[in-house]
């Protein structure tokens, strides 16, 4: 689509350990899409949203940002660079009302004063701006909400804070369909109001709904990414449970992997 | 406007139009959802100031017993109102009796053993406090052990110290004027109405400030009716209080004349309005209620929860400090068992009675006020009903568990009725 990626990752290694969980992966983003971050459990796509939000410092390997260079040795980096991560369970407080959650941590203040008038403004434009109709009132505690109203709410709270690039971990994992809909509807907006989102889920049904690009992680390397509209559903089940799929994904050759690609194919049938 | 424009989409029979009807069924809506707030701890004043009148009308009505209930639970309500901000964490404080006895002892000690002035030995007994506080919100926050132990290792400790601060069981006079005066002198009646003015103007003014404030920026608001009516409220209330506080209650008036606010009183007035101010309006306060609701997410929210953790043991000793200074001054002494016996488990009970939850996250500083009310009011009524101790206890503990009772029933119809 645009000509530099949003943010583009190369050559990413992390460790914990012994343990080898990403090896030279590469990724790149771009502003208005949605790229689905696809993989097993174990594969490393956890670990790497938390290294690209700075929880976890990388061992090698390079961040651009907007074309440039950048560190991001931890979660303050990644939140002034305007990168969001709403998390699978969701980090919001029960106790405190929609507005309250929004700016947890960043309240605005006048003096030593919290500053609830002009918190509650931003927050009901931020909610305006997304379209969010199913938040009867703004200072309602989030223990009344729904879960797709909760979800809702931890989305906003991501676009606030004027990011570029907001991150979901599984945000329709808890979800009913009507919900679902409604979350993944969101996610789209998101992206068609210009910020770059990833979404990383396990439900193929909901990353072909809405992603523009699917990036699938084997085993802890990047083996695939492509446009949406290149791949069959059955060749992402193939990317993520054997790490290839025709032409897409690692050589035959399966590299140091103890798992060979022989069991995996048989599951991969087993799926479609 | 934005703001109205995301109100009218949703649906408009949720939206509670801004009428002092819709004000009442909203809050009704409330307390019937599980959020009953401090309405369990006012009826329980309403009924057993009513029983006792009614029993006791004579003694129990009269100006100079509702004094006595201000001196006589000022200690405890303080240390109830440290304990808040411990317990909206869901940690308890069990040394916070004992530190109290200690603080006491150290001001004691500072101000009749060594002779130094009273404010050095408040200034003494409070850093006292600060210290316990920090010592126990460290082990609790960065050792990690359970806050439980922790406090119950130091209500054993305290107990020793307070002990050996007052050399093996005789105890220490405080005589100093100002420290007496404390809990034992009023003040005068003119300058008990100047700072019920203050207080009522003063809210008032907050009130109707954030009212404007909130209307000129289009957001929805209070209506303006009930806002003068808990202006007006409040004004009646403390308007009463100070009326009755200033009749004569002397027996003998040629002797001495006894009427007046007592001095503790505004101090826990100031004390109040500082808790709540920090809890309601800084971010510090807005991060204690985060990490009570959830603390992974205040923690990913970028809030230090550690730091949070132990500066609310810090206030709560500090309180606990207060606690005992005004202890010492209405007992005009320290001994071994200041801030022993029942005064932890009253002040518990003052928060929890109050509405403060033990799980954490919900809770208010006035709460710790009204709960001490209670407390107060039981002690003080079944006393002059000439019932032995043994009945005040076991009355004080049922009162206790209802209202810890109270809290779970409210917090699980909160749930049943919180995600719809």
């Amino acid at each position: 689509m645009s000509a530099t990626p949003l943010l583009e990752l190369r050559g990413i290694d992390k460790s914990f350990g012994p343990v080898q969980v990403l090896r030279d992966v590469a990724l790149t983003v771009h502003p208005g899409e949605v790229t689905a971050l696809v993989g097993d459990n174990g594969a490393g796509k956890s670990t790497l949203v938390k290294c690209i939000s700075g929880i976890h410092p990388i061992d090698a390997g390079e961040f651009l940002f907007n074309g440039e260079p950048v560190h991001i040795g931890s979660p303050r980096d990644a939140a002034t660079l305007g990168i969001e991560v709403v998390y699978q369970d969701l980090a919001l407080c029960d106790n405190l009302d929609i507005v309250q959650n929004m700016f947890l941590g960043r309240e605005k203040r006048s003096g030593i004063v919290l500053d609830e008038p002009t918190m509650e403004q931003l927050a009901a434009e931020t909610l305006a701006g997304l379209s969010i109709r199913t938040v009867t009132s703004l200072r309602q505690h989030v223990s009344s909400l729904s879960g797709g109203q909760r979800q809702t709410v931890a989305i906003a709270k991501a676009v606030l804070w004027n990011s570029k690039l907001v991150i979901l971990d599984e945000p329709t994992a808890a979800l009913g369909v009507a919900q679902t809909a409604q979350v993944l509807e969101l996610v789209r907006r998101l992206a068609d109001n210009g910020l770059a989102v990833v979404l990383i889920s396990h439900n193929m049904n909901d990353v072909f709904a809405v992603s523009d690009r699917i990036a699938a992680l084997y085993l802890g390397q990047m083996v695939a990414q492509v446009k949406t509209t290149d791949i069959t559903h059955a060749q992402v089940v193939e990317l993520i449970t054997a790490g290839r799929s025709g032409g897409l994904g690692l050589a035959t050759d399966p590299g140091s992997n103890g798992d060979g690609p022989q069991p995996a194919d048989s599951i991969s049938g087993g799926v479609r | 406007m934005t703001t109205t424009a995301v109100r009218k989409d949703g649906p408009a029979a949720v939206t509670p139009p801004p009428t002092v009807g819709g004000h009442a069924r909203t809050y009704l809506s409330r307390v019937r959802g599980g959020d009953v707030g401090a309405l369990p701890a006012v009826l329980g004043l309403i009924v057993l100031c009513t029983v006792f009148a009614i029993m006791r009308p004579s003694s129990f009505l009269s100006a100079g017993n509702f004094a006595n209930l201000f001196t006589q639970g000022a200690a405890v309500t303080l240390i109830a109102m440290g304990l808040v901000f411990v317990l909206l964490l869901g940690e308890i404080d069990l040394s916070a009796g004992f530190a109290s006895g200690v603080c006491a002892a150290v001001l004691a000690n500072v101000v009749t053993v060594l002779g130094y002035p009273w404010w050095v030995a408040v200034l003494a007994a409070i850093a006292t406090g600060v210290v316990i506080g920090t010592t126990l919100g460290m082990l609790v926050a960065k050792i990690g052990i359970p806050s439980f132990v922790v406090t119950l290792a130091g209500f054993l400790a305290f107990q020793g110290v307070v002990l050996l601060l007052v050399k093996e069981g005789t105890n220490i006079s405080v005589r100093d004027e100002v420290l007496v005066a404390i809990a034992n002198r009023n003040l005068a009646p003119t300058v008990g109405w100047a700072l019920t003015a203050v207080a009522v103007v003063g809210y008032a003014a907050v009130q109707l400030l954030r009212h404007r404030t909130r209307v000129a920026r289009g957001l929805i608001t209070d209506p303006i009716a009930v806002v003068a009516l808990r202006i007006g409220g409040l004004a009646v209330i403390l308007g009463t209080a100070v009326y009755v506080l200033n009749l004569e209650r002397s027996r003998n008036v040629l002797i001495s004349s006894l009427k007046g606010v007592p001095i503790v009183v505004p101090v826990i007035a100031v004390l109040l309005v500082i808790g709540t101010f920090v809890l309601q309006r800084t971010s510090y306060g807005r991060h204690i209620y985060a990490v009570g609701g959830n603390r992974e997410a205040a923690r990913r929210a970028g809030i230090e929860v550690d730091r949070i953790r132990i500066s609310v043991f810090m206030i709560c000793s500090s309180m606990a400090a207060i606690g005992g200074i005004v202890a010492a001054s209405r007992a005009n002494s320290v001994d071994p068992n200041t801030g022993g016996s029942n005064v932890l488990l009253y002040a518990v009970g003052a928060a929890v009675i109050g509405g403060t939850s033990l799980f954490g996250g919900k809770g208010r500083v006035l709460d710790a006020v009204l709960g001490g009310a209670v407390v107060a009011v039981i002690e003080n009524g079944m006393g002059l009903m000439g019932y032995s101790a043994g009945v005040k206890y076991v009355v004080t503990g049922v009162v206790l568990l209802l209202a810890a009772s109270v809290d779970a029933l409210s917090r699980r119809r909160a749930a049943a009725t919180g995600t719809r």
